[in-house]
């Protein structure tokens, strides 16, 4: 038996994450899997329908947007020592990625970091990581328990199962001092259509040249019900909020249709984009690696192909 | 009083290596060095070397040690930092320590600033480029029991403690943090300042301090690595691009779109 504890995180309208429900997938993957959900203390209506095999609510995470993540983090090491899981999984977002380094550190446990794959046998996981910005892919072999993992977005398809799993609920810790405070979070205006749920994207590079063509970029998403996304370098430059950056340190897409107007592809990019079903690429060097990368493309600069294009897609969509 | 700032900062290859130089020796499950491109200082480090500069130009006392563990160190990448402003270079200079995990490095890190003396801040890279697992800076703050705030995009000194901002997906947090901790940087923060003559000249002058294991008190046996690295490799990829060719650019435009439509993709 492998036991699994998952940190299954909530958004703010009470819904499980589709990286949770992914992670339930890779969970279920490893052999003769245990699945114990962990859930933050207010969302535990919904958690009880998950397809595990347990659910324990632990309050502090439902606080953990506080981003600084000392209480949880203390939590989840209390729980982990006490019910010595073989794997603790979380997904690679904001507190997956800080809470499961402080778990692992905290408890001198392994630790890998948005994993693609995983497969574990007799006491050891293996995992497979993107390295060198996705250039490279590393196997592991893990045998030491517990083992910490970090999920890539979009590298396991969410589960569409639901279950009935036993709920409890497990006492925080001692309040935790908190030694670093939050005073404000500041966000961003909601765009109609969140970048990470987009069934089109549509996304800029340094080669726009400037900030005035991401408004034709949002003509164009705004056409196709879809959201406008950024390569870093548009983002440093300035020209749109690093909301809007796609790839490894940005966000990751998986839209039905990626469209990529002057990037280059350069692979920390596409480790944002690459799970999308079709990329579309507008770029005026035939050399450059986005056209490795995409199924249709147009070579040529973006200034005379894009309104035109925008003009067909228009008239299409009339 | 001086506020003393350790930068943590990681020798990489260069992440701007064209893909066609990039080679693995399967044999060995190590990057091969690319032929006429010299390692660099990690991006996101630069970015925390600029930002403790940035306290520095607003007037306050720092100390800017920049702190790195490796091996085949090369001095002209290493001494960036120091042209661009910082103070002190100090190297943990062993043969592997280029390729210890990230715990490994953890404990040396904190050995060699347990070694170095009094500090009020650490400032780290968000992650390296070389292998991409956003660790280490997360880990020290663990081992050293130092409050911890990621991805800091803005910071400045407010009396005692540091106000900064945290980046999160859809914005920022104002938050406050105590003196002494850790704080990961990332590139929001700016592009890192590049180095004036002076301080070139300055640089090539500093001689960096070196310490070797032993020096901190550690053994390879401290090392052993949690992961064991079973395989390396540049994954395939099979995808043919369709190019789309009109009879000139405005053209293709329209065809493209044709071409999505017939494909249902819009
Ligand atoms: C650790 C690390 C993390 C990173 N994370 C990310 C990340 O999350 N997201 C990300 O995007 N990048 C990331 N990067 C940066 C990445 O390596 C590239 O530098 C970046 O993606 C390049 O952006 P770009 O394609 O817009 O610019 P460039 O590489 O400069 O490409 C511009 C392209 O525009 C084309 N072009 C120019 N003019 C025209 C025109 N008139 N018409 C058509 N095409 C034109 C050019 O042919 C070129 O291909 C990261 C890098 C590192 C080291
Ligand atoms: N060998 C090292 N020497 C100094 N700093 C390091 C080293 N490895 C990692 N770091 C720091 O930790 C950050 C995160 O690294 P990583 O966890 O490897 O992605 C880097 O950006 C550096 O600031």
């Amino acid at each position: 038996m492998t036991s699994i504890l998952l940190v299954a995180e909530f958004d703010e309208q009470g819904d499980v994450t589709q990286g949770a429900l992914q992670a339930i997938t890779a969970a279920k993957s490893l052999s003769d899997a245990q699945v114990t959900a962990v859930v933050a203390g207010d969302a535990s209506g919904s958690a009880s329908s998950l397809a595990v095999d347990g659910v324990v609510t632990v309050s502090a995470i439902a606080a953990a947007d506080n981003g600084i993540f000392e209480q949880v983090t203390a939590d989840l090491a209390a729980l982990v020592v006490s019910s010595s899981p073989d794997v603790v999984i979380f997904s690679k977002s904001d507190f997956g990625s800080v809470v499961g380094a402080r778990l692992a550190f905290r408890l001198d446990a392994a630790l890998a970091a948005d994993c693609i794959e995983i497969s574990g046998s007799g006491g050891s996981v293996s995992v497979t990581r993107p390295v060198y910005g996705g250039s490279a892919l590393a196997e592991f072999e893990i045998a030491s328990s517990p083992a910490v993992l970090t999920l890539r977005a979009g590298a396991f398809e969410p589960t569409g199962d639901t279950g009935s799993p036993s709920v409890e609920s497990h006492d925080g810790e001692a309040t935790v001092e908190q030694r670093a405070l939050v005073s404000d979070t500041v966000a961003e205006a909601h765009e109609s259509v969140r970048l990470e749920d987009a069934d089109f994207v549509v996304s800029g590079g340094r080669g726009l040249g400037g900030p005035e063509p991401f408004s034709v970029l949002t003509d164009l998403a705004n056409v196709l019900g879809g959201a406008v996304g950024a390569s870093r370098a548009a983002c440093d430059a300035g020209w749109i909020d690093h909301s809007h950056q796609v790839g490894l340190t940005g966000k990751t897409v998986s839209p039905d249709v990626y469209i990529a107007v002057a990037i280059s592809g350069a692979s920390q990019h596409m480790a944002g984009c690459s799970s999308s079903r079709a990329i579309v690429a507008i770029n005026k060097d035939g050399d450059s690696n986005i056209f490795k990368e995409a199924r249709f493309g147009v070579v040529g600069d973006w200034e005379k192909v894009l309104p035109s294009f925008l003009a067909t897609v228009r008239d299409l969509k009339a | 009083m001086t506020l003393r700032i350790v930068v943590l900062a990681k020798q990489v290859p260069d992440p701007e290596t064209p893909p066609s130089q990039f080679k693995i020796d399967e044999s060995t499950n190590s990057v091969l060095p690319p032929n006429g491109v010299p390692p660099v200082v990690n991006g996101f480090d630069l970015n925390a070397v600029e930002a403790a500069l940035q306290l520095r130009d607003a007037g306050a006392d720092v100390e800017i040690t920049v702190l790195s563990v490796g091996s085949e160190f090369v001095m002209d990448a290493m001494k960036k930092p120091l042209a661009m402003g910082a103070d002190r270079l100090v190297l943990v200079d062993d043969e592997g320590l280029d390729r210890i995990d990230a715990a490994a490095t953890v404990k040396v890190l904190a050995a060699a600033i347990e070694k170095d003396g009094p500090f009020d801040l650490i400032l780290g890279g968000r992650q390296a480029s070389d292998w991409d697992q956003a660790h280490v800076t997360l880990g020290l703050a663990e081992v050293l029991g130092l409050p911890l705030v990621s991805l800091v995009q803005k910071l400045e000194l407010d009396g005692d403690s540091i106000a900064l901002r945290r980046v999160i997906p859809d914005g920022y947090q104002v938050v406050s943090a105590p003196t002494p901790s850790v704080l990961t940087i990332t590139n929001e923060l700016g592009e890192p300042r590049y180095p004036n003559l002076r301080g070139i000249m300055q640089a090539s002058r500093k001689k960096p301090e070196i310490f070797s294991l032993v020096d901190l008190g550690l053994s390879d046996s401290d090392l052993s690595p949690k992961l064991e690295l079973k395989r390396l490799y540049v994954p395939e990829s099979n995808r043919q691009v369709e190019l789309i060719e009109g009879d000139d650019e405005a053209d293709s435009g329209v065809k493209l779109a044709l071409r999505l439509r017939k494909e249902k993709l819009i």
